[in-house]
């Protein structure tokens, strides 16, 4: 691999603020590149003159043509298959479609023949069932096995799983035994019709770029996706689909790991995904203490508080409240972004609510260009205006509603 | 207990904009941090040393400027650093960097248990610490938010869940993965401060590891960027400015108007 830039260079240095690393500089008048380069490609389009040259090493010819249909991991939570199962089944049936391959389901666990059931109703064409006694409870050891010989037997050309604890334990660890590509936390997937490879889009460089990936010469292609990104599978009337068993051979197994025990625990009551309202606070909110003007705003409105990731690595605020990529993905009715500037890697995560309203000091903050309505502004004045008028209106309209049902 | 924790030097991520002139990042006076996450990593690492013993090492893959890094951390109370850098590891995506940092730990005098952080807040996948838990063929526990009990041949956790935790126990040596929340990282000492300042970090290029070269770097990357685009900015909604009592009042008659709230 090796990035050239060739004396057609012209030194007009539209390649170097593009360059996501800071690889690219200037010297004696022509662009030179440092050890910082990761060989992203960013700069090879941007030249005018097609400068620089990135060559690659021929890719291998490996013989993928064997490995066909879009797998799902059917991930279980305390025996039931997670939301996010289905919402994959929706993405994952849409890729199948593209390439007219079946979509299958991978289903490990204990007494699971109900859930693949389930499946099949769900339009699945085929779920490939492990039902092990030592598949009862998550263990990384038995299940990557497991995992790992069915896709070897089976050969799926893609696998979708569920960014959830169990699918980003799970799925690297299975990659990295299968010695293939894993994208972590896909915004969007897609094929590549000419190629056939499936198109990986995902916030990328601290979340302020996206990044189209590819796994072009290794099979099969694995993603992770957020639960609440995708849409989630409706059932369908015409489904007929088939169950597959597949025995897991553990003889040659060592364990090391015991699960010994499994606690559930009360999370505190930040529901940021069911909210209809969410306030959320950003770096510009400054402190711990200065938070709770966001809480104060959020209760009078009834709504959720949430939080940037600036704002939980900082301390401020816990990471449970963190919306983004990073964070939980919400689709509120109203989203008001206080102090958030607006990375992407916050706007994948809530760029799907109906009304965006945002509060900055900043003009030039990217933030908003996404909202509805933009408040340019200290938002230690705004915010007490906002509680002071909208206080006002709740308790006027309370006032209405028992009016109302006096006289009714 | 033989420790290795592995350390990523990542961009302060508050600092990264776009300019909107040209959709493009400003790089000018964007700080590298180490990675938060591993911080934690190296106080869970630097405090099973205060009760049991044994060394601490720090390792990482990157260019020459992450020394400056891994000298933070020897001023933190880690024994040893090293740094993996060389052109050919240049471009990998997290399947060649895990096997990369596995190769340079086992270059290492044996290791009891290799700690990282639960992410990196740049690229935010998760899955170099399971990967070299793969490539060096041992367990692994994800998410781990308190080490319960701790020897130097087993270790029991709390592993966090979606709905609260798993307790598991683990045999070494194996890998972990750590939360923030594990535990509050301790401040350099003067002490530290001073070791770090005359040590030099030894740095291990492609010829000082046991390696296979297609395996590194960009061409062993299965995974490659192909594309990158600075998200579509088009401003498509209304943007008060001025007094804030008179964009507070267009907003909440805007609300009121279309029955937002």
């Amino acid at each position: 691999m090796n990035l050239e830039i060739s004396d057609k260079c012209t030194g007009c240095k539209k390649c170097i603020p593009v360059c996501p690393f800071g690889a690219l500089e200037m010297k004696e008048g022509r662009a030179e590149v440092n050890e910082r380069c990761t060989y992203c490609g960013a700069c090879v389009d941007v030249c005018p003159v097609e400068a620089i040259t990135l060559h690659k090493t021929s890719a291998e010819n490996k013989d993928l043509s064997s490995y066909e249909n879009v797998w799902v991991y059917g991930e279980l939570t305390e025996g039931e298959l997670a939301p996010v199962v289905y919402e994959l089944i929706g993405e994952g049936r849409k890729l199948a479609d593209s390439l007219e391959e079946k979509l299958c389901v991978a289903l490990l666990g204990c007494g699971v023949e109900d859930k693949a059931e389930k499946l099949i109703d769900y339009g699945v064409d085929t779920v490939y069932t492990v039902d092990h006694s030592r598949l009862e409870r998550y263990n990384d050891e038995y299940y990557t096995e497991s995992f790992t010989q069915l896709i070897q037997s089976h050969k799926p050309s893609i696998i979708l799983l569920g960014a959830t604890t169990i699918g980003r334990s799970l799925g690297p660890r299975t990659s990295a035994r299968l010695k293939t590509g894993l994208t972590a936390d896909c915004t969007s997937l897609k094929i590549d019709k000419d190629k056939q490879n499936l198109l990986q889009v995902r916030p990328a460089f601290s979340g302020n770029i996206m990044a189209t990936i590819v796994c072009e010469n290794h099979r099969p292609q694995m993603a992770t996706v957020r639960p609440g990104v995708m849409e989630r599978a409706a059932p369908r009337e015409d489904a007929r689909g088939e169950i597959i068993d597949f025995e897991p051979d553990f003889s040659h197994l060592k364990v090391h790991t015991t699960l010994l025990d499994s606690q559930k625990e009360q999370k505190s009551e930040v529901n940021l995904g069911e909210a209809e309202i969410i306030v959320s606070g950003g770096r510009g909110v400054g402190s711990e203490e200065d938070f709770s003007l966001i809480r104060e705003l959020a209760e009078v409105l009834g709504g959720a508080v949430g939080a940037s990731r600036a704002a939980v690595d900082k301390g401020w605020i816990s990471e449970d409240h963190q919306v983004g990529q990073t964070g939980t993905t919400v689709s509120p009715r109203v989203y008001i972004a206080c102090g958030i500037s607006g990375a992407v890697q916050h706007l994948v995560g809530m760029e799907n609510s109906d009304i965006i309203i945002a509060i900055n000091s900043d003009p030039q903050a990217p933030i908003f260009q996404h909202a509805t309505y933009g408040l340019v502004g200290d938002l230690f004045e705004i915010i007490p205006l906002l509680i002071e008028q909208l206080g006002q209106k709740e308790s006027s309209s309370g006032a209405n509603t028992e009016q109302q049902e006096k006289t009714g | 207990m033989n420790i290795v924790v592995c350390i990523k030097q990542v961009p302060d991520t508050d600092d990264i904009k776009i300019d909107p002139e040209t959709n493009t990042l400003i790089r000018e006076g964007v700080e590298s941090i180490i990675n938060p996450y591993d911080l934690h990593a190296l106080e869970t690492a630097l405090s099973l040393k205060d009760r049991l013993g044994g060394t601490v090492t720090v390792i990482s893959m990157g260019p020459g400027q992450v020394k400056k890094s891994l000298k933070k951390t020897i001023a933190l109370g880690a024994d040893h650093t090293v740094l993996l850098s060389d052109r050919s590891f240049a471009g990998a995506d997290t399947l060649a960097t895990s096997y990369t940092l596995a190769c340079g730990i086992k270059e290492l005098p044996e290791s009891d248990l290799i700690i990282c952080g639960k992410q990196a807040i740049d690229g935010d996948t998760a899955q170099v610490g399971p990967g070299i838990a793969e490539h060096l063929q041992i367990p692994h526990i994800t998410y781990v938010k308190e080490i319960m009990e701790a020897n130097e041949h087993q270790l029991t956790v709390k592993r966090e869940t979606e709905t609260g935790y798993d307790v598991i126990k683990m045999e070494l040596p194996g890998v972990i993965t750590t939360l923030m929340e594990i535990n509050e990282p301790r401040l350099p000492s003067i002490r530290g401060i001073l070791r770090s300042r005359k040590t030099e970090i030894p740095v291990w290029g492609i010829d000082d590891i046991t390696i296979q070269k297609e395996f590194i770097g960009l061409d062993g990357s299965p995974t490659q960027v192909v594309k990158v685009d600075t998200p579509d900015l088009q401003a498509e909604g209304e943007i008060y400015e001025g007094e804030p009592e008179n964009q507070v009042e267009q907003l909440i008659k805007e609300l009121n108007d279309r029955q937002i709230l």
